[in-house]
């Protein structure tokens, strides 16, 4: 066999090994965060969140807030990045905003499960509209949400650091 | 309100665990590569040797495409959910080290031994069998937590296997070291199987016993020192392995089994100072052994001085050995690039080439580039195993999940180490690639309890059970 089948056949082999390793490094890389937001009702987008965020082929049925980790630039300005919680049991705790809704309420599969009395099982949600404004809905709680001092009828935009308060639990949005 | 109403549809989230595609497709689309691979370098090397295609290479085709879509159906109708690469890294691993395996046997100076046997035709029927328990695994074991019923049975189980080389009659001494039994002209490794069964038994343990072992502790320097009690098992396995290493003189094993006790002891209490303290105690248990006992002397020289090794054994002394030195010259002749399939000289290391100095051939053949691409294999393959631990969902499937994937990290690091001369060289084998039954046929089955658990762990949460806490919400009264 001559020299040269044999050394292409040679780097060929190598060629395809690495393909094969770069192939399987690209499936891990949909399964690389441990726990993901999964959002109920539109499975085909819930699975690959990173991509249809990067590539924004197929518009998802929500557009989504560009998250802080994929698409730094196409960040809006001003858009809060984070949920603070500023007063009550929880104190301290963030969650990032990356596009989902995140409910409040005492139910366990809440995003932020407040453990009081004076909360219902599922209080409210803030989740983005359209543009990209985070809106707060009170899910008809038995004491209401408030934002500010007012008490929420209808969706309302958050604006950035105003005090979103249920029961004990006092919430705002940060950059 | 009518686009609220659509919007609660889409945006009501739960925060799960990864994966709810079982991504069956995507693991048979890798398995059709998995099996392309090897047939590849199967024709590589019979043009490389003979100037012609193998005449096999359809069989050997159709052969591990067979074990792959057998594997792969089972899979797809017990574990349907299960993590889509172990499969695939598996076959290919195995259908490249037959290959190679194959391509040893074509050598003529190893023909030339007296004790040459066509290995490649045993190593497919023993990837055969491999690939049955694996699909046994899968069907028999719906959860992998009913093992955690047979807790202190794997441990006599362990022990029984570790202790059968040294029974009289049935155990081999095969060059120094004690590993195998012989049954009805077979010669089984005990301790490939031993590995899995007593992580079982480490999983089952620590699952109880880690509360007491992790907060329990007094701080001291920086380190929490466990309390005295607490120290009675991981004692107990070192002194266990220290006798493995005494009496059956494999330091691989030994070191294989107390590192994965140690691996799962931090993993379940989160305490740095078992690192230490493992590390200590393997250090001063391997040093006191090496002091004594012969065998692990010569492997520790040949480690040291491998030339002067090599010389001694060329003036024909009895006790040294070539192969270590052999083994680096086959790296170094490799070089970056390989010099191909089926045109290097590893076969020069003679005795255990197809086995224990696999790698050497890889490493000579394929270069750096491929002998990476390989150690990449199994690095994914330990990966997707740490995933699964931290995917699942109870704690003694994430405690197994972890002790076989450290198990297996372990054991390619302990062999791919001796054989690039990292660490002293032990009589292990290569998982997957190298020759022996035992090895390979245990590995599928740590494949298949891998693939059980990450099912579980990845399967979607059932529905969520009716809200618990559903008190009444107290209204405020102004």
């Amino acid at each position: 066999m001559s020299e040269l089948t044999l050394t292409v056949m040679r780097l060929g082999f190598l060629a395809v090994l690495w393909l094969f390793v770069i192939v399987a490094v690209q499936v891990i890389r949909s399964d690389l965060f441990g726990t993901r937001v999964t959002q109920r009702g539109s499975r085909r987008e819930a699975q690959r969140p990173q991509q249809a965020a990067a590539r924004q082929s197929a518009p998802p049925p929500q557009r989504q807030q560009a998250t802080p980790s994929g698409g730094g630039g196409r960040q809006r300005r001003g858009a809060p990045t984070k949920l603070v919680v500023s007063e009550g049991i929880l104190t301290g705790t963030t969650v990032a905003l990356q596009g989902q809704t995140i409910t409040l309420g005492r139910a366990h599969d809440s995003t932020i499960v407040l453990d009081d009395d004076y909360a219902s099982s599922r209080h409210a949600r803030i989740y983005p509209d359209r543009d990209g404004q985070w809106i707060v809905e009170d899910l008809g709680s038995t004491n209401g949400t408030y934002l500010d001092r007012t008490r929420l009828t209808t969706p309302t935009p958050v604006p950035l650091g105003a005090p979103i308060r249920i029961g004990k639990t006092v919430i705002e949005l940060r950059k | 309100m009518s686009s609220t109403s659509n919007t609660s549809t889409h945006h009501t989230s739960t925060i799960g665990s990864i994966g709810t595609p079982s991504r069956r497709n995507t693991e048979l689309a890798l398995l059709v590569f998995a099996v392309v691979i090897p047939v590849f370098a199967y024709a590589n090397v019979g043009l490389a040797i003979n100037d012609s295609v193998p005449p096999g290479l359809l069989s050997y085709g159709l052969g591990l495409g067979l074990l792959a879509g057998v594997g792969h159906i089972v899979v797809r109708k017990f574990a349907p959910y299960a993590d889509p690469l172990l499969l695939p890294l598996a076959t290919l691993l195995n259908g490249i080290g037959l290959v190679v395996i194959w391509r040893l046997d074509q050598s003529k100076r190893l023909q030339a031994a007296s004790t040459f046997v066509e290995a490649a035709p045993r190593q497919l029927l023993y990837s055969a069998l491999g690939v049955a328990l694996f699909v046994i695994v899968l069907v028999f074991l719906k959860d992998h937590r009913v093992l955690q019923r047979y807790t202190y049975i794997s441990m006599v189980g362990a022990l029984i296997l570790l202790l059968l080389p040294l029974v009289p009659g049935l155990g081999l001494n095969v060059f120094g070291a004690r590993i195998w039994i012989s049954i009805a002209g077979f010669t089984i490794q005990p301790g490939e199987f031993a590995k899995i069964v007593l992580a079982i038994f480490f999983a089952g343990y620590l699952m109880v016993k880690r509360d007491a072992l992790a907060l329990a502790s007094r701080r001291f320097m920086g380190i929490y020192l466990p309390r005295g009690r607490d120290l009675g098992p991981i004692i107990v396995v070192w002194i266990i392995s220290i006798l493995i290493l005494v009496f059956e003189t494999d330091l691989g094993t030994s070191l294989l089994f107390f590192g994965m006790f140690v691996i799962m002891l931090y993993v379940a209490t989160e305490r740095t100072s078992w690192i230490v303290f493992g590390m200590l105690m393997s250090a001063a248990g391997a040093v006191g052994v090496a002091s004594f006992e012969s065998h692990v002397q010569q492997r520790v020289q040949a480690w040291l001085d491998p030339m002067r090794e090599y010389e001694l054994s060329q003036q024909g002394v009895i006790g040294h050995t070539e192969q270590s030195m052999q083994a680096l010259w086959a790296f170094g002749s490799g070089g970056t690039l390989g010099t191909g399939l089926g045109q290097g000289n590893s076969d020069l290391i003679g005795f255990a080439a197809n086995s224990d100095f696999i790698l050497a051939t890889f490493g000579e053949e394929l270069g750096l580039a491929g002998v990476m691409a390989i150690l990449l294999m199994y690095g994914l393959i330990v990966e997707r195993g740490v995933r699964t631990a931290l995917a699942a969902r109870d704690p003694f499937g994430k405690l197994l999940a972890i002790g076989l994937s450290g198990a297996f990290a372990l054991q390619v690091f302990v062999v791919a180490g001796g054989v690039m001369g990292l660490i002293p060289l032990t009589g292990m084998t290569m998982p997957f690639l190298a020759y022996g039954g035992s090895s390979v046929i245990a590995n599928w089955a740590l494949i298949g309890i891998l693939i059980r658990i990450s099912d579980t762990a990845r399967r979607p949460a059932p529905a969520p059970a009716p809200n618990p806490d559903a008190e009444m919400t107290q209204v405020v009264r102004p």
